[in-house]
């Protein structure tokens, strides 16, 4: 039981790190990233190739210490991003979204077509697991809920400073009101363009975060329900625009969705098989229901930064 | 007479087959407070745009201080120092009246991701100043009370007061203001009519204003363009432009004039 309540908060802390990435899109600088799922993809399997070991059936066997693989995880989701942007940016709305859908959607077919490149849909195997031998192979999780927890604390502390900054006020801006904030003498393109990208890299972290833990990868992991629209509803049940509310949203999705295994004991056999199907509903219940009496979120975005600062000028 | 700070030459866009600017060049003068009026549909907004570069002009060429503008973006525009409001006033709505302020000024060092992450208290230090002057000028507009509150709060007259402060928040040399007086309560209007006059008289910013209130246009300007059809139709002092009979027909149309003369 604590082996699977760990194992829960782990993927709970991949999770969180992804909505607070899509949080600074969307919720902060407006971007309608319906692609993000493909930038996780990428961290994942880029970390997968870089560290893992030689095989004959695809690209690989760098084997580097697991923390450039993360690094370069990083970096590699930041560069598509980049290159991403170009056409993408010049996009907003609903249309920006449908592209990064499409996005999304070709790079899943890459990766699993490409089969010299990432072994197609039979994965990647035997990606190094960090301090595996340290210690016995069933306490593993609670080394590795270490290792997420750093990393998302890492992120949640770069995420909010960043936003708390008068960088993080001018992503609001554009937000609000793009057109004037270009007339104030802010280059709107070049802004926007920083928070998809280092939104992107984190992604990517994540992506790392989870191939090592798991030590396995495949397409299937990334389906856009999976990696992008359960995402999504983190942050829309969590509290758009505030970064402790995705991570609470993030943790609480989560936990409904791996929850429901449970159920499988309470209900007659022929139900039980249908399981996945009664994890989509109450993923729709909690949809509906946080539209209809909370459409702004557990937790409701922060208004100010300056606040803080009058206050201290006051006393 | 000072020289013209702005110089329109010339220029053109056409809407499909509609051409909304027409072959138009114009000069504002340094200093001054120029009006541009003209029946709806004249071309001032498309000017307007032009000149600040939400628009590409099909042809012609703006010049700001003696250099070209014409292919400048608005954040490119704005590092030359000229600035414009919109004729329904923008705001961030759900950003406090102070960021609201805060926002526009130049050189911000907590704007570089760098500096937010690892300069921290250089950043702060920065905001505090500029936290400081924007607080007086919400004392000066009479808006401090509502520094704290989300900008979506304000009333429709208070927003244009805080495109005003906005204003005064940066060094700039022209300010191009469309329609300040419009969905604006009269008292409300005489108050910030005369905070556009003291932009004007303290902060040496030249004005170039669109407005439908003859009013307000009489009142402050001291060159006023008349745009029809978009084309410099004529300009003059309010005196010349108010007893030019071609204005009135421009206005009125034919009718309007033989119903002055009745």
């Amino acid at each position: 039981m604590v082996n699977y309540l760990s194992s829960y908060l782990v993927m709970a802390c991949i999770y969180a790190m992804l909505a607070l990435s899509l949080n600074m899109q969307w919720g902060y600088t407006g971007l309608m990233n319906f692609g993000i799922g493909a930038f996780y993809m990428v961290g994942a399997y880029t970390s997968a190739i870089l560290c893992g070991l030689p095989s004959p059936e695809h690209l690989g066997g760098f084997h580097l210490p697991i923390l450039m693989g993360m690094a370069g995880a990083a970096c590699m989701a930041g560069l598509i991003a980049y290159l991403v942007a170009i056409p993408a940016l010049k996009l907003r709305g609903g249309p920006f979204a449908i592209a990064l859908l499409a996005i999304q959607e070709t790079f899943f077919l890459i990766i699993k077509n490409e089969s010299w490149l990432t072994n197609g849909v039979w994965g990647i195997r035997d990606i190094p697991q960090p301090f595996f031998s340290l210690v016995n192979p069933r306490f593993y999780v609670f080394i590795y809920l270490i290792i997420a927890i750093v990393a998302l604390t890492l992120t949640y502390l770069s995420m909010e400073r960043a936003v708390n900054s008068p960088w993080g006020r001018v992503l609001r801006a554009i937000r609000e009101d793009e057109t004037l904030t270009d007339m104030s003498g802010k280059d709107c393109f070049n802004f926007r363009r920083q928070s998809f990208v280092f939104s992107s890299m984190v992604a990517g972290l994540a992506g790392a975060v989870y191939v090592h833990y798991t030590g396995f990868v495949s397409p299937q992991t990334f389906s856009p329900l999976m990696s992008t629209f359960l995402v999504w509803l983190m942050v829309m049940v969590g509290g758009t625009g505030n970064n402790r509310g995705v991570i609470l949203g993030a943790f609480l999705v989560w936990g409904v969705w791996v929850g429901s295994d449970f159920i499988t004991n309470l209900v007659p056999a022929s139900v039980a098989t249908q399981i996945g199907f009664i994890r989509m509903f109450l993923v729709g219940i909690i949809l509906t229901v946080t539209v209809l009496t909370r459409p702004q979120g557990l937790l409701t975005q922060k208004l100010s930064n300056i606040q803080l600062i009058e206050e201290e000028k006051h006393a | 007479m000072s020289e013209a700070i702005l110089q329109v030459k010339g220029l053109t866009k056409k809407f499909g087959g509609v051409a909304a600017v027409n072959d138009c060049s114009l000069e504002v003068r340094k200093g001054s407070i120029t009006g541009l009026i003209g029946p709806n549909g004249a071309g001032k907004t498309t000017l307007f745009n032009l000149i600040t570069g939400f628009l590409v002009p099909d042809a012609g060429k703006v010049f700001f201080k003696g250099k070209d503008i014409t292919s400048l973006t608005p954040h490119q525009v704005f590092k030359s120092r000229l600035f414009r409001s919109f004729q329904i006033a923008r705001d961030y709505p759900e950003m406090t009246v102070l960021e609201n302020l805060m926002v526009i000024c130049e050189e911000q060092l907590g704007e570089g991701l760098f500096n937010a992450w690892f300069r921290s208290g250089q950043v702060q230090n920065q905001q505090k100043q500029f936290a400081r002057k924007a607080v007086d000028i919400l004392k000066f507009i009479e808006l401090e009370q509502k520094k704290d509150l989300p900008a979506k709060y304000l009333s429709g007259g208070e927003k244009k007061l805080l495109e005003i402060a906005r204003m005064m928040m940066v060094d700039l040399d022209m300010v191009l203001l469309d329609e300040p007086g419009a969905g604006v309560p009269p008292a409300l209007q005489d108050k910030i009519m005369s905070h556009i006059q003291n932009l004007s008289r303290e902060r040496g910013l030249t004005l170039f204003i669109v407005e439908h209130d003859m009013d307000i246009i009489m009142n402050i300007c001291d060159t006023i363009i008349v745009m029809v059809e978009g084309r410099n139709f004529t300009q003059g002092t309010p005196q010349q432009v108010r007893s030019n009979p071609a204005v009135i027909e421009a206005y009125l149309g034919r009718g309007g004039e033989e119903k002055k003369h009745e």
